[in-house]
């Protein structure tokens, strides 16, 4: 493998990176959306984001990418294939995002709540001032894995024909037709950026079991 | 917009396509099986005597926890063969979906041994139960009842990453609907059709599994 290839590979990994950060980021914000809808009392928001929840926990990343992908297409989006993947990523972790996010909100003690109510602070200064602070550090080994878990999902684009590092690894491989050297050096990319965030969640949650012991 | 949702293709390979479950299924109990062994073997292994075999087992277990399956599933699809091993493309994908998911396990289960205490063991012993008593109504059921949950849903998880197993062409639902999809170009039916299929049998594997842990594990604690 020459060092053609292995740029080739690079570029690939470029794109696994801009994926992940926008799968992230985007369900970052829509996923805190489903949180609070979740955790807001109203029956109709928390039945309708429940159910998106449920749709996107109980069926494959690689079909939601499918339907997305071509759902796009089907009501009249023309639109580019990154877009149209960052857009099934955004949705999925959006959802993933939403439950871990969902449980850290009521993992905080119901007098913060009270508290903050004879405090008479309104919704908002409730949710940004005491509540998601402390939700956000509950949620922080959780969330962290979940990323981890986005950025080996990003793969599944390869799948749709989206060239990322996956499908650069397997355009590679029939190129030169060493396959366990490629995808050995595509997993050890993947790899590369996934065990120090699986290391630091680990010591993040090892650090919150201590704290609440 | 002026297209036409037109499912003629999908009730045409409506047949395959539920027939294509049992393959997915399959897949899912081949490799749940294969990953059961792999964690309960990987935990022996895991807290043995001798260092290296410790140090094998972890660097196993972040190896598969921090890359893609799909890169997995590529890697033995093309390595099998070069170790003397010439397998069908389910075969590989079994394999593939055990190591996987035997990497979870290990952890899981791993998690629910170390939640026995000794004095519970002790308790058991002092009270003139059996050594037999003591591991089935102290030991393995609790620890069962301790991992039920994570476990069951690494399980669903694994039964949605079957659909990754179509990247080598084995036998489960997503490959059929592929196929179905490049004979009609009815992407989206065929697509939508088959995510409600796997929501489905997702549905019905955490039911089934909700009703085994209320009539095993649904004893008080304290």
């Amino acid at each position: 493998m020459g060092a053609n290839e292995f740029l080739f590979l690079l570029i690939g990994l470029k794109w696994t990176i801009a994926l992940s950060v926008i799968g992230f980021v985007g369900g970052g914000v829509f996923g805190l959306g489903v949180a609070l809808a979740r955790t807001s009392g109203i029956p109709l928001l928390e039945r309708v984001t429940s159910g998106y929840i449920a749709i996107f926990q109980g069926t494959p990343l690689l079909m939601q990418l499918f339907v997305v992908y071509y759902g796009l297409a089907l009501i009249g989006l023309k639109l580019d294939s990154w877009v149209a993947v960052s857009i099934g990523f955004t949705l999925h972790a959006s959802a993933y995002l939403g439950e871990i996010w969902r449980g850290s909100i009521e993992a905080v003690p119901k007098g913060q709540t009270e508290a903050a109510k004879a405090l008479s602070l309104n919704y908002v200064s409730r949710m940004k001032d005491v509540i998601l602070p402390q939700a956000i550090r509950i949620s922080l080994p959780a969330t962290i894995g979940f990323l981890v878990q986005l950025i080996k999902g990003t793969s599944l684009a390869a799948i749709v024909g989206f060239t990322e590092l996956a499908r650069a690894g397997n355009i590679i491989s029939n190129q030169i037709f060493q396959p366990l050297l490629v995808f050995g050096i595509v997993g050890a990319l993947y790899f590369v950026m996934c065990w120090p965030l699986s290391l630091v969640g680990a010591r993040l949650e090892r650090q919150f079991a201590a704290a609440t012991r | 917009m002026n297209y036409k949702l037109d499912f003629t293709p999908v009730l045409d390979g409506l047949p395959s396509l539920l027939t294509a479950c049992l393959g997915t299924l399959f897949l899912s109990l081949c490799g749940m099986a294969l990953a059961i062994v792999i964690g309960i073997g990987g935990v022996v292994l895991r807290d043995s005597r001798i260092k290296q075999l410790r140090w094998l087992v972890m660097a196993f277990v972040e190896l598969i926890r921090n890359t893609p399956f799909l890169v997995q599933i590529y890697f033995i699809y093309f390595a099998l063969p070069l170790l003397g091993v010439r397998l069908d493309p389910t075969p590989t994908a079994i394999i593939a979906l055990g190591i996987n998911g035997g990497a979870y396990a290990i952890e899981i289960i791993r998690g629910g041994v170390q939640s026995i205490s000794k004095g519970q063991i002790e308790a058991g012993l002092a009270l003139g139960l059996h050594k037999a008593q003591v591991f089935r109504l102290i030991v393995l059921r609790p620890a069962l009842r301790a991992i039920f949950p994570s476990l069951t849903s690494q399980f669903v998880l694994l039964t949605l990453t079957t659909s990754v197993a179509s990247a080598i062409s084995a036998y489960e639902l997503t490959s059929v609907a592929q196929r179905i999809e490049s004979d009609s170009f009815r992407s989206f039916e065929v697509y939508g059709t088959v995510t409600l299929f796997y929501l489905v049998i997702s549905w019905l594997m955490m039911r089934f599994f909700g009703l085994i842990s209320g009539r095993y594990f649904s004893y008080p604690v304290k």
